[in-house]
């Protein structure tokens, strides 16, 4: 089951990166490593976490090292928010 | 002036040796300068290590480097030795190495060259790509390479170099692109430079280059690393990797660097005005900024608008946003826009446009299109519009450009046939189209299925090969053509593969392999992926697939 950060994180990614609003993204399924998200979209999930959470993500950080899943993404934000 | 390029460095290096030749920026790192002195003794290093290796002058040296400045030493020691190098696109994350391994490959197998630098971790795939009895008899791995030997004499190689020598090959992507190296003389390259630089005013006690476009491309290669390390003017360089991430890091840069010149592909200015963040926009000043020049892919006057409201209050000028029309083949630009006044529009009647080809002023109430001119021809290079038997147009007639200069290709290095085919009675058949208005050129679109993303070239028929690798995906049964975003300001990527799958599931679950499919075996992602049924592509009477024909009816369903 996914949680609230990743549904929303779900479903944006499936609305403007993918360009498929119905699509189902699991909590662990690779996002960058994969190819799932391309590197010309990276930069619209920083923007699209510090304008929901108010959490900055830097552009050194938009690599499968730092998170790969939403899951790993949500758990920045979390660590991040507190 | 000396007119090879080891002389050209040697010189700066010894007329100016402190003088940086390169910033270097990475981030997450200290700015790194690069003197002449350093990029002359540092790339020497290569072209020792090339020369025990027993390399000749003239034979092809591979770089397969990510964005480091081993990548920059390592083309100079290539020239430096004599030989001939060709940057390939670096292995990224997203890549399949099996795919990689296939191109690689293919690469060998035509341009044949005698050695390939990398890196220790590609050692099993250079095991595989180059056998025994292979033309690559080295391969030199950058760790093993002895560095700061500081040779500071000419004694190389690449000093008896020939201005009529190849100096270097450019390839684009895709099987297809890896088998058409465009090869460049000296002299050609010179003559370029020379053209580019009176077009643009090149000013040497002023001008600061600032790029951070990928190496094996025109643009990047030519406009972002070889006319500024040449015409001794330095070079703010960053890697593609990192500005893709931090696209406000290309205006930092200006910022501090006092940047004056930028080119960039079309999609670049609608990234950064749709993704830069004021925050990073502090004290941020553009006003050295003289000109930022758009081309590689079709220039567009509504992508110049968003850059400017974004940047004006930054110290944007609006007319350094300005134009060009370039390709590999002539070394680079073909023609610049006048960098004293903003590039020429027209307002053009769409249908007559897209009906007849001719262009004529927009119509009351009738929906029209805004044409941007990329500006008239290098003072050494000729253009001409014919139709397709080679008759020459009037204005305002779209027709296919063709070109004539004293910078054109050598040759497609080892391809004398795709050579012969490019000319036609001296001319060369751009595949481009457009028309000339008052002298300036206005490239309307492409005559083969090309599709360019974000500058890269991209054809459709390497992408359609990989769809039929696909279970679920039969041969002819698939077609990818471009269709242009106005929002990213380059073109998507679309597949249209049909299937005898029914359930929505099983279609959706086809989709997202096609998806996962292109992304690891080809440089591009996929933006709309259309599942159909059996039927739906259109055939031609001899049975192939016209691939504007079917654009042309998916973006009818689309807009329905």
């Amino acid at each position: 089951m996914n949680t609230d950060i990743q549904s929303a994180l779900a479903a944006f990614i499936a609305a403007e990166i993918l360009n498929q609003p119905g699509r189902t993204i699991a909590g662990d399924e690779k996002l960058i490593s994969s190819g799932l998200v391309d590197s010309l979209s990276l930069v619209d999930i920083a923007l699209f976490v510090e304008e929901q959470y108010d959490v900055i993500i830097d552009d050194t950080e938009l690599n499968p090292d730092t998170f790969d899943s939403l899951a790993e993404l949500e758990e920045i934000i979390l660590s991040r928010q507190s | 002036m000396s007119d090879i390029f080891a002389a050209r460095l040697w010189q700066h290096a010894q007329h100016n040796p402190q003088q940086p030749s390169i910033h270097y920026l990475a981030s997450g790192a200290e700015d790194l300068a690069i003197t002449y002195q350093d990029l002359y003794r540092k790339s020497a290093d290569f072209a020792q290590a090339l020369q025990r290796a027993g390399i000749q002058p003239g034979e092809v040296v591979v770089l397969i480097m990510d964005y480091r400045a081993d990548l920059l030493y390592a083309f100079w020691g290539a020239v430096l030795q004599g030989a001939i190098p060709s940057i390939l696109p670096f292995l990224t994350e997203k890549l399949n190495p099996d795919r990689y391994l296939a191109d690689l490959t293919s690469l060998i197998s035509v341009t044949k060259p005698s050695a390939i630098i990398t890196y220790d971790e590609f050692r099993p795939i250079m095991e595989e790509a180059v056998e025994d009895g292979s033309c690559v008899r080295s391969v030199l791995y950058l760790e093993e390479i002895p560095r700061e030997q500081n040779l500071s004499s000419k004694d190389l190689t690449g000093f008896q170099a020939a201005p009529d020598d190849i100096v270097l090959l450019q390839h684009s992507s895709g099987t297809t692109g890896l088998q058409k190296g465009v090869a460049l003389s000296h002299q050609a390259v010179f003559n370029q430079i020379n053209a580019l630089g009176e077009a643009i005013q090149l000013n040497h006690a002023q001008d600061v280059v600032v790029s951070w476009l990928p190496l094996y491309h025109d643009m990047g290669l030519i406009a972002g690393f070889i006319l500024p390390i040449l015409s001794g003017i330095p070079l703010v360089l960053m890697s593609p990797f990192d500005w893709v991430r931090a696209p406000h890091r290309l205006l930092q840069a200006v910022s501090q660097y006092q940047g004056t010149l930028s080119w960039l592909p079309n999609f670049a200015y609608n990234f950064c005005a749709r993704k830069i963040r004021e925050r990073h926009l502090e004290s941020v000043d553009l006003s050295s900024w003289r000109a930022v020049i758009n081309c590689s892919e079709p220039v567009r006057w509504e992508s110049h608008q968003a850059f400017l409201g974004k940047f004006a209050d930054y110290g944007l000028r609006p007319k350094a946003l300005q134009t060009s029309y370039a390709m590999a083949e002539n070394t680079f630009g073909v023609t610049q826009s006048d960098l004293a006044v903003e590039p020429p529009t027209q307002c053009v009647d769409q249908d007559t446009f897209l009906e007849t080809g001719l262009i004529v002023p927009a119509r009351e109430d009738q929906p029209s299109l805004v044409m941007m001119s990329s500006g008239k021809t290098l003072n050494n290079t000729r253009i001409r519009v014919q139709d397709p038997e080679g008759n020459i147009l009037p204005d305002n007639t779209i027709g296919e450009i063709a070109l004539q200069s004293d910078c054109m290709l050598t040759e497609y290095y080892n391809r004398q046939d795709a050579t012969r085919e490019a000319f036609q009675d001296g001319w060369f058949l751009t595949g481009d189209f457009g028309y000339l208005s008052a002298g300036e050129i206005y490239v309307t679109g492409r005559k083969k299925d090309l599709i360019i993303v974000g500058g890269k070239n991209i054809y459709p028929g390497d992408l359609e090969e990989l769809l039929y690798e696909i279970p679920g995906v039969h041969p002819g049964r698939a077609v990818v053509f471009g269709v242009f975003n106005e929002k990213s300001g380059t073109e998507d990527v679309v597949v249209i593969a049909e299937t005898d799958l029914e359930g929505d599931q099983e279609r959706q679950d086809l989709a997202d392999r096609i998806r996962a499919y292109i992304t690891q075996n080809s440089p591009v992602v996929l933006r709309q992926v259309k599942i159909a049924s059996a039927g739906w592509i259109i055939k031609t009477s001899s049975g192939k697939t016209s691939r504007s024909a079917n654009k042309e009816k998916y973006l009818a369903e689309i807009v329905n």
